[in-house]
């Protein structure tokens, strides 16, 4: 008894050893700083003064910031419009893949390649396809098409989807991956079940393929809306200046904190809208739990 | 279930093609002289490296790979080590507490990087680590996620070879060391890809946290040159060129790790 007993105290020494240093290193590196970040945004500080305890005064400013406003309609936007494309797109393409003999892995991997490349660069990429004729690889086409030129990054109303289009186009591969995944992970006995009492391949991907998809759907519905909730690569490198433009028309809410903390130097304020952030992906992570723990 | 649909097969491989047409582009692009850019032809009639010798020359794209590749690598060797080792605890010691230290670290995953970079910004300030290396890389020298991958796959170690190690006299760092560790190492492949891509292609922190041009990593130095190009397309073409094209040949050589990497972890490079 009393050897067993130094056993698991010698078993706890080292897992204690081992643990100190990532621990401490949490503590530091994660914990404090979103505590402190709370902190901040209940204080008026320019970096370089002391800072000013101000309660929820600058969640009040954010009330009446037309600018805030925008900004969050921005980021839904994206949300509302590159969600439902995305994962659309990225289904069709992972069912019909499935079916492939031929070439699939050749196939898979020109999908899959946006996903891994720099974002920053392939922005470039994208800025310079959607510019004026004659430089504009898109506007080329379309004149040659008998089309009119189109401003793209340069309408209010033009630039967002314009933004948009090359982050969904640098997402899909990892949803069409996933979504593979997915598909593979389905008993063969249910499809041939299905087929000896005659369904057709319609009534199966009904019956069958989408309600087991269902977790899924529920994994890459919360990491796609995270991701384009947290959109700011594309846009910052999309946008003269890095400013979100034309008229603030594609700025999302994580560039308006950069622009806050790192332009204007207003801490508190960009705190205080990393919180608001915090809030809508803790409420999104919450649903994913319930989502995926209803079926369980 | 296999069907050989012609047009679907068709359909697929041309969206496949669409999809690498960006790259196609710049590549092409990168190759013209300044006096071939308004052609709308893909391909340069007399092609050219001289946009390439002319960035490599003048700009500090060497420095920014070097920048790049040093962070890159050291938080990747961080990680490993340290992931796994809290993975492995997690998964193989009993002690109090252990569930709770799973939970904290877990929980960590909430967390939104947009919510730390002030805080962090703050404490590299009065670090002093503002514009230096150590300063790019420390907010993602041990990850959660990391900690959860590791932790699912040692749970999969059989408990009897870690008791016949004890009982041939290793110490339990070597038990983890030379026994468990070595099991793991598709995991560990996978963890290792993607946290090396994902501090190779970030952008935000390394943004925030330099304003010396020598201590860019290779996506803020390119967006500041492309920047300064302003409408000297192929010089920009020619950048990005530079800057994908190592990720490009990672992809091609662990295609299949890469692939099958995440969708047994469901990681998100």
């Amino acid at each position: 008894m009393a050897a067993r007993l130094t056993l698991a105290q010698k078993q706890s020494v080292w897992a204690w050893g081992f643990l100190a240093v990532p621990l401490g290193y949490f503590a530091l590196v994660r914990f404090w700083p979103a505590v402190d970040g709370f902190f901040l945004s209940l204080t008026r500080w320019n970096l370089v003064g002391p800072r000013v305890f101000v309660g929820i005064e600058n969640y009040r400013r954010l009330v009446g910031d037309p600018v805030f406003w925008q900004v969050l309609g921005n980021t839904f936007w994206y949300l509302l419009l590159g969600l439902p494309i995305s994962l659309g797109l990225a289904f069709v393409i992972a069912y019909h893949l499935d079916r492939v003999r031929y070439g699939q892995g050749l196939i898979r991997a020109l999908y899959f390649v946006p996903h891994l490349t720099t974002a920053t660069a392939m922005a470039w990429v994208w800025r310079w396809f959607y510019q004026p004729p004659p430089v504009g690889v898109f506007n080329g086409w379309l004149v040659w098409l008998g089309f009119s030129a189109q401003p793209f990054l340069r309408s209010t109303s033009q630039a967002l989807p314009a933004v948009l289009a090359p982050a969904i186009w640098a997402a899909l591969g990892f949803q069409v991956v996933i979504f593979l995944a997915g598909i593979r992970a389905i008993p063969r006995s249910y499809y041939e079940a299905a087929e000896i009492d005659g369904a057709g391949s319609w009534q199966i991907l009904r019956a069958i393929t989408l309600p087991l998809l269902r977790p899924t759907f529920v994994f890459l519905f919360i990491t796609t809306s995270i991701g384009f909730l947290r959109i700011f690569d594309y846009v910052y490198n999309m946008t003269p200046g890095g400013e979100g433009g034309p008229l603030n028309a594609t700025r999302p809410l994580v560039l308006n904190i950069y622009q806050t903390a790192f332009a204007r130097m207003d801490m508190g304020y960009a705190s205080a809208q990393t919180v608001v952030l915090f809030a809508i992906l803790l409420i999104l992570s919450l649903l994913q739990l319930r989502l995926l723990g209803e079926r369980k | 279930m296999r069907s050989r649909h012609p047009v679907a097969w068709i359909l697929l491989l041309l969206g496949g093609l669409t999809m690498v047409m960006p790259f196609v582009f710049m590549l092409a692009t990168s190759l013209k002289d300044n006096s071939e850019i308004y052609d709308l032809a893909l391909l340069p009639k007399s092609p050219t490296l001289d946009n390439y010798i002319a960035i490599l020359s003048t700009s500090r794209f060497p420095r920014w790979f070097a920048v790049s590749a040093i962070v890159a690598t050291a938080t990747t060797v961080s990680v490993l080590f340290f992931d796994s080792l809290v993975g492995y605890t997690l998964a193989k010691f009993r002690f109090r507490g252990r569930g709770l230290v799973f939970v904290l670290i877990l929980s960590t995953l909430m967390i939104p990087t947009e919510m730390l970079v002030i805080p962090w910004y703050v404490m590299a300030k009065s670090m002093g680590w503002l514009d230096t290396v150590w300063g790019i890389m420390f907010p993602g020298m041990v990850t959660g996620f990391g900690v959860f991958l590791m932790r699912q796959f040692f749970t999969g170690v059989p408990d009897e070879l870690i008791d016949a190690a004890r009982v041939d006299g290793l110490n339990e760092f070597g038990i983890f060391w030379r026994v468990a560790l070595p099991l793991v190492t598709p995991a560990l492949s996978a963890l290792a890809i993607f946290t090396f891509l994902g501090n190779w292609t970030a952008f935000l922190w390394p943004l925030i946290v330099t304003t010396s041009p020598n201590l860019y990593t290779v996506p803020v130095g390119l967006a500041s040159l492309s920047g300064e190009f302003q409408t000297d397309w192929e010089m920009i073409m020619t950048g990005a060129s530079i800057a994908v094209l190592p990720t490009l040949v990672v992809f091609m050589v662990l295609q299949r790790n890469i692939i099958t990497g995440i969708m047994m972890t469901g990681l998100k490079g």
